[in-house]
């Protein structure tokens, strides 16, 4: 009975404790690889290896602001947010627009009076501030077609690849 | 009687103090007091964003049906190029926004400046226009009328960011070309310019011009290592629309810095604003001399005609 109860409770406290750690990591949630794609049309979605991300970065505040459950670090948002908890936002696109300048989206911002987020970035120019600023500070790639390839259509808009001008041929121009 | 008649004089005065008043009535609007339409809209380029990727150029060419360029717009070996006297790209015919390379000492890397008309409070294009081709819209916009331009330049001459483009490369009907704000195509129908759409890194905030300057100061103040405390725009040439925050002194970057608050129309404002008061003043103000030096003399010959008259009578 002694050795049964041994048993029993080990058990229990096994789970608890595998529990917590799952919780705290939170492996069950987070994926190794994410396809960012809403916005693909001139360059092809990104093959985002966020485990590896995961793994650089120290916590997830530093890409997740503090909606990932770690407090935010930066001194302007912890006035407000240094006691926040785990929120069930944790993609950037369900905070940030993908239309920021719409007439409509701007009455919207003008007309909640108690906002205090007016300058937030939408989607595309979220996705790029975040990753190029430690991209810039840790030798990241940069360049663009170095995490997402131009497609045909942004190979016309930008007059490249394929659709590149003639060399030789002719451009108005002054003198 | 001696002198002006009472009725010449009379007259004299309600000529020339109706003319006072109402030339002087049309001086009620001191210059560099507009400070742009309420629903003007504007634009905050933040130079620290902008990593010189050129979407914007490539939007605004599509945008606006304009020539295929030169070279692709992802060939960065343009902002090498210079032109007179070693100056750098700016807007043409065929490219109503260009982005430059300034590379400023203790900058640590490069820094991006995007160009294009500034659409400015009270523009100095519009008010050299001697046959009204440009407008400022309620939305913010200043646009051109194409068929009314007779190719003058005078607006090239005026602009203090030699900003409008002239399309040499026409041999009949050569007429100016620059940034509308992409007021036909979006801006009227309240959506962002093409070039603030295309910009991955956010370098550009559309918005009503009024927020965009208290969103220019918030991010000063959050962050007051990274940014030069000034909002340049705000307050040069009577206001621009498209504003730009820096993290390096303005002039180093191709800002011209010296051009004060007022807008360029008052260089010539108060001397034209006289010229109806002259107009209509020095006529009635001489007439009045006129007769007065030439009156006596008239009524000296009634009065010797009078006298005559009485003499004749006795």
């Amino acid at each position: 009975m002694f050795t049964t109860l041994k048993m029993l409770s080990g058990g229990i406290f096994l789970a608890i404790f595998s529990l917590a750690v799952a919780h705290q990591a939170g492996a069950q949630e987070m994926p190794d690889v994410i396809e960012i794609d809403s916005l693909s049309h001139l360059y092809e979605g990104v093959t985002f290896d966020h485990s590896m991300h995961v793994d650089l970065a120290e916590n997830c505040s530093v890409c997740h602001h503090q909606n990932a459950g770690v407090p935010v670090q930066d001194q302007n948002c912890a006035g407000c947010h240094a006691g926040t908890t785990k929120s069930h936002i944790v993609s950037c696109g369900q905070c940030h627009p993908v239309e920021p300048f719409s007439a409509e989206y701007l009455r919207q911002k003008e007309a909640d009076v108690k906002r205090y987020h007016r300058d937030k970035p939408g989607l595309k120019a979220a996705y790029h501030q975040n990753c190029m600023g430690c991209h810039d500070d840790m030798d990241g790639p940069t360049g663009c077609q170095d995490c997402h390839a131009r497609t045909e259509a942004g190979d016309k808009l930008f007059h490249a690849g394929d659709f590149a001008p003639q060399p030789g041929v002719a451009q108005s121009g002054h003198h | 009687m001696k002198g002006i008649s009472r009725r010449r004089f009379l007259a004299a005065s309600l000529a020339g103090g109706a003319a006072t008043t109402l030339t002087l009535s049309k001086k009620a609007f001191a210059t560099g007091t507009f400070e742009g339409y309420p629903e003007g809209m504007g634009v905050l380029v933040d130079l620290t964003r902008c990593v010189g990727c050129r979407s914007c150029e490539a939007a605004c060419n599509k945008e606006q049906n304009l020539p295929a360029p030169a070279v692709p717009f992802d060939d960065k070996s343009v902002f090498d190029q210079t032109g007179h006297g070693g100056q750098k790209r700016r807007p043409d015919e065929n490219a109503y926004t260009v982005v430059n390379r300034y590379e400023p000492k203790g900058a640590g890397g490069p820094v991006y400046r995007k160009v294009q008309c500034n659409h400015c409070n009270e523009p100095a294009c519009l008010t050299s226009c001697f046959v009204s081709a440009y407008s400022k819209t309620k939305e913010g916009a200043v646009v051109y009328n194409s068929k009314v331009c007779v190719g003058c330049r005078n607006c090239m001459i005026a602009c203090p960011f030699q900003v409008p483009g002239y399309s040499y490369s026409s041999a009949f009907d050569p007429v100016i070309k620059k940034c509308i704000f992409c007021y036909d195509t979006r801006l009227k129908n309240g959506k962002p310019p093409a070039c603030v759409e295309s910009c991955p890194q956010g370098v550009m905030t559309f918005g009503h011009r009024k927020e965009l300057i208290k969103i220019g100061h918030e991010r000063i103040k959050a962050r007051p290592d990274r940014y030069i405390d000034h909002v340049y725009g705000e307050t040069e040439v009577g206001g621009t629309g498209w504003m730009y925050l820096s993290s390096v002194p303005f002039d180093q970057v191709g800002f011209d810095t010296t051009m004060g608050k007022e807008p360029i129309i008052s260089n010539v404002k108060d001397f034209l604003g006289t010229v109806p008061m002259v107009l209509a003043i020095w006529p009635a103000l001489f007439t009045g001399f006129h007769l007065l030096a030439t009156g006596k003399k008239e009524h000296h010959d009634e009065d010797q005609s009078h006298a005559a008259e009485e003499e004749a009578e006795k």
